[in-house]
C-alpha cells in the first residue's frame, strides 16, 4: 500500500511572490494562467478599441496604415495566442485534476514550464512595439512573402508564437497523460466531466497540429534570416506552401480555441436546467468526430488561391457541421423542459448557443466555394471568426468565470452586476459583429486602414464602432463585481449551484492536496449521486 | 493468487506516466518533421525539374547565386554516416537490454559506444556541410536540403546529450535493473532519430 504524503498545510513559509514564481500546483498555474490571459484580453481589447476608432468613420487618420496595420496585427495574436488558447489551459489547469479526482496534473514541474514560457512569450511578442518599424504587421496569418519583406517586429512575432506553441505542446502532453491515468477509482473514461472530455480532444489537436505550426514557423525564420527560398518564388519557392502549412495548424487551432468552450457550456447548461446533459456519449463522439474531421478541412481557407481540391474542402467543411450539429441537439435537448434559472452562468451560456449557431450557419455559407470566392477576405469573414471566437469561446470564458469563480476563489460574483454585463456584451456584441456581414457582402475588404463612404459603409462601420464600445463598457461591471467579491470574506459552500460534478465535493477554494475525500464514483455526475444517494444507470 | 504474490509486487505497468508522455512528446516530433517533410514534397511537386537547375540558372544570371554553385549531392560519405547511426541504434538498444539483466557495466559501454557513434555521425555531417557547392540560399531545393538535415542533425545533438546524461548517471550507480526508464527514454528517442534520418537519406539521397 504506497503512502501519498500530503503536505502540512501553512507548514513552509515563504514570500508570498516567490511562492506564486514557483509553484507547481496546478490550481495556482490555472490561477496564474487565468490571470495572465483576462490582461492579454484586455490589452488585445484596447487594441481592438483602436482599430475600430481607425473605421469608425471614412477616410479617417486617426492611425496611419503603418499604425493600423501593426494594430490589428497585435490585437488578433494577443486575442488569439495570448488569450484564448492559454486560457482554456488556465480553467484546463484549475479544473481537469478537480473533475477527475487528482491530486494534481501528471507532471507538475512541466505544467510549471508550460506557464512560464507564456509571460515572457507576451513580453516578446509586443516588444515588437520597440523596435525599427514596429510591430509584426502581417496579420496574425503572417502570409508570406509579406511576412519576408518585414522589419525586426516579425522575427519576434515568430519567436513568441513559437514559444507558446511549445508551452501548449508540452502542456497537450501532461494533461493527456493526466486524464489517462490519474483518474479517481471508478472514474471511468465515459465518466469524465464532458470538459475533460473537450480538453482531451483540444490537447491531441494541440499536440499533432502545434508542431506543424513550429515547423513553417522554423522556415519562414530561416526565409527572413538565412537567405532561405521556401515561400519566395524567386527561388523556386511557393507563397501557397506557407498557406498550406500555417492553415494545417491553424484549422484544427480554431477548434483548439473553441471545444473547450463547448465543455464549458456544457458543465453549465445541465447545472441550471436542473436536468442530465443530453445524450452525453453522444457529446463525447461529436467532439472526437469535430477533432479528427478537424485536420481535413484546411484548405478551404485557401480557395481563391486555385491550388487546392476545392470540392474535397468543401465536403469536409460541410461534413464537419455535422458534429457541430449534434451537439446544438444536446445542448437544445438539455434545455427542453428543464427548470431553467438564469444565474450569469446560465446567460452566458444562452449566449454562447444563439451565438455559435449564427457563427456556424455563416461558417456553412463561407464553406460553399462559390460563396466563398465572393466573400474571401471580406468583412464577412472577420463576422464569422468573431460570431464563432467571440459570440462562441468569449461568452463561454465568462460562463465559465462566473460559474467557478465560488469554487476557485471561495466567493460569488454578483448575480445584478453578471446580468448587466451579459446584456451590454450580448448587444455590443451584436452591433459590433452583425453590420459586419452586410459590410462582406457589399465587398468591404478586411485589412484595410480607410475606407471611401461608399453605400453606406461609413454607417455600418459607426454602428460597428458603436457595439464595440458598447463592449468595452461591459467590462465595468465584471471588474465591479470580481472588486466586490475581494471585499467580502470567503463564504462559499461546496457546491452552491448544486452542481453534477466531482470538483463540487471539495471545499471552495479546495486545499492544497484537493480533496479530503473522493465520494463514490457511480456515474458522470457524481454529485448529483452524493446528493439524491441514486445510481443513475450509465 | 497467494502464488503469484511475489511476481505481482515486482510487475511494471506495460508504461509508467513519464513513458507515455514521453511517447506523445515524440508524436509531437514527429509532426514537426511531417511539417518539413512536406514542405520538401509541396516544392518539389510544384517544381518543373528538381533538383531546381533551371531557377539555379535564372538565380546566377540575377546574380543572387556564385557562379561555382551547383546543386549536387555526394552519397558515398553520407552512406557511410547513415550506416553508423543505423548502429548506434543497436548499440543502445544492447545497452538498454544489459541493464534489464542488471549489467551496468554494460550499460555504461552500451552508451558510450552510442555516444561516441552519434558524435561521429554528426562530425561527418559538418565535414558534408564543408564541402558541399551551394549554400542555403541557392534554390528551395538547397533551403530544404539544409532544414531537414540541419534539424535532423540538432535532434542527433540533442539525443547525445540524452545519452550523456544517462552515462554519468549510470557510472553514479543509478540505474538497475528495475529503475532504468531514463536509459529506455534515451534509446525511444535515439530510435525516433535514427527512422528519421533513414526517411531522410532515403528522400534526398536515393530519391532524389
Amino acid at each position: 500500500m504506497a503512502s501519498i504524503a500530503i503536505p502540512k498545510q501553512g507548514g513552509y513559509s515563504r514570500p508570498l511572490i516567490l511562492e506564486w514564481i514557483t509553484t507547481v500546483d496546478h490550481k495556482k498555474l490555472g490561477i496564474l494562467y487565468l490571470y495572465t490571459s483576462m490582461f492579454f484580453f484586455a490589452v488585445g481589447g484596447v487594441l481592438a478599441l483602436l482599430v475600430r476608432t481607425q473605421l469608425a468613420v471614412a477616410d479617417n487618420h486617426f492611425l496611419d496604415n503603418h499604425a493600423y496595420n501593426q494594430i490589428f496585427t497585435m490585437h488578433a495574436s494577443a486575442m488569439l495566442f495570448l488569450f484564448i488558447i492559454p486560457i482554456w489551459a488556465g480553467f484546463g489547469n484549475y479544473l481537469v485534476p478537480l473533475q477527475i479526482g487528482a491530486l494534481d496534473m501528471a507532471f507538475p514541474r512541466i505544467n510549471a514550464l508550460s506557464y512560464w514560457l507564456f509571460p515572457p512569450a507576451g513580453i516578446i511578442m509586443f516588444s515588437g512595439f520597440l523596435v525599427k518599424d514596429g510591430a509584426a504587421q502581417a496579420g496574425w496569418t503572417a502570409y508570406s512573402p509579406l511576412a519576408k519583406t518585414l522589419g525586426t517586429g516579425m522575427d519576434l512575432w515568430i519567436i513568441a508564437v513559437a514559444m507558446l506553441g511549445v508551452s501548449s505542446t508540452i502542456g497537450a502532453a501532461n494533461f493527456l497523460v493526466t486524464m489517462f491515468r490519474m483518474r479517481a477509482p471508478g472514474m471511468t473514461m465515459f465518466r469524465m466531466p464532458i470538459f475533460c472530455w473537450t480538453m482531451l480532444v483540444t490537447s491531441v489537436l494541440s499536440l499533432l497540429a502545434t508542431p506543424v505550426l513550429a515547423s513553417a514557423l522554423t522556415m519562414l525564420f530561416i526565409d527572413r534570416n538565412f537567405g532561405g527560398n521556401f515561400f519566395d518564388p524567386n527561388g523556386g519557392g511557393n507563397a501557397v506552401l506557407w498557406q498550406n502549412v500555417f492553415w494545417f495548424y491553424s484549422h484544427p487551432a480554431v477548434y483548439i480555441m473553441i471545444l473547450p468552450g463547448m465543455g464549458i457550456i456544457s458543465e453549465i447548461l445541465p447545472v441550471f436546467s436542473r436536468k442530465p446533459l443530453f445524450g452525453y456519449k453522444a457529446f463525447i463522439f461529436a467532439t472526437m468526430g469535430i477533432g479528427g474531421l478537424g485536420f481535413s478541412v484546411w484548405a478551404h481557407h485557401m480557395f481563391t488561391t486555385g491550388a487546392v481540391l476545392k470540392p474535397w474542402f468543401g465536403f469536409m467543411t460541410g461534413l464537419i457541421g455535422v458534429p457541430t450539429g449534434v451537439k446544438m441537439f444536446n445542448w437544445l435537448g438539455t434545455l427542453w423542459r428543464g427548470q431553467l434559472t438564469f444565474e450569469p452562468p446560465m446567460l452566458f451560456a444562452l449566449g454562447f448557443v444563439s451565438m455559435f449557431l449564427i457563427g456556424g450557419i455563416n461558417g456553412a455559407f463561407a464553406a460553399a466555394v462559390p460563396v466563398d470566392f465572393a466573400i474571401h477576405d471580406t468583412y464577412f469573414v472577420v463576422a464569422h471568426i468573431h460570431y464563432v471566437l467571440f459570440g462562441g469561446s468569449v461568452f463561454a470564458v465568462f460562463g465559465g468565470l462566473y460559474y467557478w469563480f465560488p469554487k476557485i476563489w471561495g466567493r460569488r460574483l454578483n448575480d445584478r452586476l453578471g446580468q448587466i454585463q451579459f446584456w451590454l456584451m450580448f448587444i455590443g456584441f451584436n452591433l459590433t459583429f452583425f453590420p459586419m456581414h452586410l459590410l462582406g457582402l457589399d465587398g468591404m475588404p478586411r485589412r484595410i486602414a480607410t475606407y471611401n463612404d461608399f453605400n453606406n459603409w461609413q454607417l455600418l462601420n459607426m454602428i460597428s464602432t458603436s457595439g464595440a464600445f458598447l463592449i468595452g463598457l461591459s467590462m465595468f461591471p465584471f471588474a465591479a463585481a470580481v472588486i466586490m467579491a475581494f471585499m467580502k470574506p470567503k463564504d462559499q459552500p461546496n457546491d452552491p449551484w448544486e452542481a453534477n460534478t466531482l470538483e463540487w465535493a471539495t471545499t471552495s477554494p479546495p486545499p492544497v492536496h484537493n480533496f479530503d475525500e473522493i465520494p463514490e464514483i457511480h456515474s458522470e455526475r457524481p454529485l448529483f449521486d452524493l446528493r439524491h444517494g441514486t445510481h443513475s444507470n450509465h | 493468487m497467494a502464488a503469484h504474490g511475489a511476481t505481482a509486487t515486482q510487475h511494471k505497468e506495460p508504461l509508467s506516466n513519464g513513458m507515455l508522455g514521453f511517447i506523445l512528446f515524440i508524436a509531437s516530433e514527429v509532426m514537426f518533421f511531417g511539417g518539413l517533410f512536406a514542405a520538401y514534397f509541396i516544392a518539389r511537386a510544384d517544381s518543373a525539374q528538381w533538383p531546381p537547375n533551371d531557377v539555379l540558372e535564372a538565380m546566377k544570371a540575377a546574380g543572387t547565386s556564385g557562379p561555382n554553385t551547383e546543386l549536387k549531392l555526394e552519397v558515398a560519405l553520407p552512406l557511410i554516416a547513415t550506416c553508423i547511426l543505423v548502429l548506434s541504434s543497436f548499440t543502445v538498444q544492447w545497452a538498454v537490454m544489459q541493464i534489464a539483466k542488471g549489467n551496468r557495466t554494460g550499460l555504461i559501454w552500451g552508451l558510450f559506444i552510442s555516444i561516441a557513434l552519434g558524435v561521429t555521425f554528426l562530425t561527418m555531417q559538418m565535414y558534408d556541410y564543408s564541402q558541399l557547392p551551394f549554400s542555403s540560399g541557392d534554390t528551395v531545393w538547397a533551403t530544404a536540403f539544409y532544414t531537414l538535415t540541419g534539424f535532423h542533425g540538432a535532434h542527433v545533438g540533442g539525443g547525445i546529450i540524452f545519452m550523456t546524461v544517462c552515462l554519468v548517471r549510470a557510472m553514479g550507480g543509478q540505474f538497475s535493473a528495475q529503475h532504468h526508464e531514463a536509459v529506455e527514454a534515451a534509446s525511444f528517442y535515439w530510435h525516433f532519430v535514427d527512422v528519421v534520418w533513414i526517411a531522410l537519406f532515403t528522400t534526398l539521397y536515393i530519391v532524389g
